[in-house]
């Protein structure tokens, strides 16, 4: 047998660990494609969790915001809490979607540890959260003043990822003003 | 003892850093031997893996001790536990996540790393020596990256969560205790064969003995794999609550690879040690059982599989991951290809030959495996590539499969029936006749007197499983002249490949029935109604609820009538866990060897009414049957007594 056929297998797997670093690499360029990006955020008539008032889309529009997918039963969401909390003292608008969650259950999270949010969305059945396409809480979107999705991320939000977004979410309100 | 308890994590991770202190050793000191050729450096293999097993071992058991203490200061314990889970939940826990689960995984190779130290007797120093090195470098690999990405001891300090976020309900049970320590040990257990692989490449030494010391490895990890995959088949099974029993999901694709390898490794190595044939193949696949092992270990538990995004989001465990693969994986197929042997090999054999039947299975084998691979892996690549998400679903992996199968179940009859180096078509088609008229006629017969109609399905499974059985019985007529008396002294390898076989067989049977004869409802009852199915009637009787440690229950009393008779009371349940805020479907099944009824409740509707789902599904048992009788096979080969006859050659 030649020895230049036993260097398949191993030239074979190079191609595929090459694929995959490659793979990875566009991944973190990237960031999270998803197909919601510059389309308008999905139509929506919910309560809120902090007071029962019903909201749609148009009461988002007018002022950039993070809307920031949680819940209770969610470990990273509490995890991401502080962080949250920490941006809304910036200045930073952000509006939670409650998703598959209870109001009361809710209502404690925020009597406890702090209300980052402008206001929060309850959506119970996760019937908006399936619009958006969430695949599991905590996920943040990048919405404009027009209500138009322009970046999204999934899992926590913290001092990394916002120095990704925050200067497009800069952007977005410097164009507003 | 207070403050002992208050250090627990501390000295779980220090009992970790002793491992791998001592697992550098095991892998420096041993080869240093093997290079200078010192016996006594060698020597210093078994005693190195002895103490990083017991140091793993310790680690183990203090994770454990800090899951049932409830230390919720330790961030794994409060991740994935709670103060009110019963406390064969809490230690099971252990391995219900990513970090856990590597301390078990490394625990299992410091095992397995034992078991060769201490049955080793046999092998030459040298080649102790050059395993264990092996398995250390594994080891070590692990264990660094446990202790720098994923360390289950790490601490939520100062502020410590006063209660746990609860273990995945799915994980609670049973199932889960068993299930995946069964399948590690069969994964982990691959890297025995990996590294007799590797070092008989080094030493340039891939001989009969080689493959005669590692066939014993090869076959225990085997049935280790083979109990783990129809464990989680199971599992999946009653506690997924819908009744189906394979999904061709990721997580299970990524066990059935190394199996379908293993096994064609297995046979691969019985033609190396009988023939001296198929070397740098077997080799080969020892190293492919090894890496998919590893693959599977790492892409399921650290998400890639199930989402691309999970990867993405820890670059960090990520890349670690992706830099062990290939130093494994690509320094193992480096060194194949430096130092397997060119030359052909010394064995002739002609085209009809058991050899020929042999590699043709293991052919059909690896391109099973193939498949699976690229069924799993296609949807991934195809994200990477940004062309969007698309599932490659149970409908192309079954076309791939049952035609596989077919032929793998026709060369197995074959292959069994056949002889060494030369055999001719006459003679293999004159013993084989009669099994093949009974397998055709118990294809067609059989579904016609119970069904009264054929569907090609059934046929084709029910005369492959004949095949299988008429063959190899046959094979036992023809060896045993006929005498019952004379089949234990056949000798127990043959009698294990026998059983195998046969459980092969029975699985099949099990999965022809239930694929095509199982009969299903979804309907909406209400306290006193009656639903039927099949021959079978299903009378809500009553609701209710259930209080468990943990959860509170919804749950529904069925009688199961046959016959104007109740043979069964079936109570599914609906359970909610409030920790986690998520529900559970838990089927209520009555069980015989013929058939499974299955009952699972599904949304509850207006005015007490449920919608459920009932299912009788024929032959269930028999798909996991088959493989208790696979795996009992792998375990009377084991015993077989060549192996052990060696050591008395050895020490003579």
């Amino acid at each position: 047998m030649n020895r230049i056929l036993l260097f398949v297998p191993l030239a074979i797997f190079a191609l595929m660990g090459i694929t995959f670093w490659v793979g990875l690499g566009i991944e973190d360029k990237t960031s999270l494609p998803s197909p919601l990006i510059d389309h308008p955020f999905p139509e929506f008539e919910l309560g809120v969790v902090e007071d029962g008032r019903t909201l749609t889309t148009a009461d988002l529009q007018g002022k950039p915001a993070l809307v920031n997918v949680w819940a209770t039963w969610c470990p990273t969401c509490k995890a991401e809490h502080a962080f949250l909390n920490k941006l809304a003292a910036d200045g930073v608008r952000i509006v939670g979607i409650n998703y598959k969650d209870d109001v009361e259950k809710a209502r404690d999270w925020l009597a406890a540890f702090g209300n980052p949010y402008d206001y929060n969305l309850s959506d119970p059945k996760g019937k908006l959260g399936l619009e958006l396409g969430v695949y599991g809480a905590p996920e943040t979107f990048l919405v404009d003043a027009d209500g138009i999705i322009r970046a999204k991320h999934i899992g926590d939000l913290n001092a990394d990822v916002w120095a990704k977004l925050k200067p497009q979410f800069d952007a977005m309100s410097g164009a507003e003003q | 003892m207070e403050n002992l308890a208050l250090y627990l994590p501390e000295i779980g991770q220090f009992a970790l850093i002793l491992a791998l202190v001592m697992a550098v050793l095991q892998v420096v000191i041993p080869l240093l031997g093997v290079n200078r050729g010192q016996l006594w450096l060698m020597g210093y293999a078994r005693p190195f893996a002895v103490g990083q097993a017991l140091f793993l071992v310790i680690s183990l058991f203090v994770l454990a001790a800090c899951f049932v203490i409830d230390d919720f200061s330790v961030a794994y314990v409060a991740a994935n536990s709670n103060s009110l889970l019963p406390v064969q939940f809490k230690i099971s826990a252990v391995w219900g996540a990513h970090e856990g689960s590597l301390l078990l995984w490394v625990t299992m190779l410091g095992l397995w790393s034992v078991a060769v130290a201490l049955l080793s007797r046999s092998l030459p120093l040298d080649m102790v020596a050059r395993v264990l090195s092996i398995m250390g470098m594994i080891s070590v690999g692990f264990i660094l990256f446990t202790l720098e990405t994923s360390n289950p001891f790490a601490r939520h300090l100062p502020s410590a969560p006063m209660e746990g976020g609860d273990l995945n309900p799915l994980l609670q049970d049973f199932g889960l205790i068993v299930h995946p320590p069964t399948l590690y040990m069969g994964y982990v257990g691959l890297s025995v064969a990996f590294a007799f692989a590797l070092a008989a490449l080094m030493s340039g030494r891939l001989d009969a003995a080689w493959a005669r010391w590692s066939r014993p490895w090869t076959t225990a990890a085997w049935i280790f794999l083979t109990v783990g995959i129809a464990l989680g088949s199971w599992w999946a099974y009653y506690e997924l609550g819908w009744g189906g029993w394979w999904f061709w999901d990721p997580v299970e694709n990524a066990s059935l690879m190394p199996w379908l390898v293993a096994t064609a490794l297995l046979h691969s190595l019985a033609v190396t040690e009988k023939r001296g044939l198929f070397k740098s193949w077997t080799v080969l696949l020892a190293i492919f059982a090894f890496s998919l092992s590893l693959l599977g270990t790492f892409l399921v538990r650290s998400g890639v599989l199930t989402s691309v995004h999970a990867f993405a989001s820890d670059p960090e465990r990520g890349v670690f991951i992706l830099a062990l693969l290939g130093i494994c994986v690509g320094g193992s197929l480096l060194l194949y290809a430096l130092k397997a042997p060119t030359v052909a090999s010394v064995g002739r054999y002609e085209v009809v030959s058991r050899e020929t039947f042999l590699l043709l299975n293991n052919l059909v084998l690896v391109v099973m495996a193939l498949a699976v691979l690229t069924g799993t892996l296609y949807p991934l690549v195809y994200d990477f590539m940004g062309l969007g998400k698309l599932s490659v679903g149970a409908a192309w992996f079954n076309t791939m499969f049952v035609p596989l199968t077919v032929i793998l179940a026709v060369l197995m009859g074959l292959g069994a029936a056949s002889r060494w180096k030369k055999d001719t078509l006459p003679r293999l088609a004159g013993v084989t006749a009669v099994a093949a008229l009974v397998a055709i006629v118990f294809a067609v017969v059989t579904p016609f007197i119970v069904q009264g109609e054929w569907q090609g399905k059934v046929v084709l499974g029910l005369g492959t499983a004949g095949w299988l059985v008429a063959a190899t019985l046959a094979d036992i007529w023809k060896k045993s002249h006929g005498k019952l008396a004379k089949i234990p002294k056949l000798g127990m390898s043959y009698l294990g490949m026998v059983l195998a076989h046969i459980g092969v067989a029975i699985t099949i049977v099990g999965v022809t029935m239930v694929s095509n004869y199982s009969i299903e409802k979804s309907v909406r009852m209400s306290p006193g109604d009656v639903e039927t199915l099949g021959d079978y009637q299903f009378e809500f009787t009553q609701s209710g609820k259930i209080e468990g440690p943990n959860y509170t229950s919804q749950a529904v009393r069925f009688n199961v009538i046959q016959d104007g008779e109740v043979i069964e009371q079936l109570t599914p349940e609906k359970r909610h866990y409030s920790a986690r805020n998520s529900i559970m479907t838990e089927a209520a099944i009555d069980v015989t060897l013929f058939r499974d009824i299955y009952v699972s409740m599904g949304e509850p509707l207006e005015n007490g009414a449920w919608g459920m789902r009932l299912q009788v599904k024929p032959f269930m048992r028999w798909t996991w049957l088959g493989a208790i009788f696979m795996a009992l096979g792998g375990f009377l080969a084991m015993l077989d007594k060549r192996y052990r006859r060696r050591v008395g050659v050895a020490q003579a």
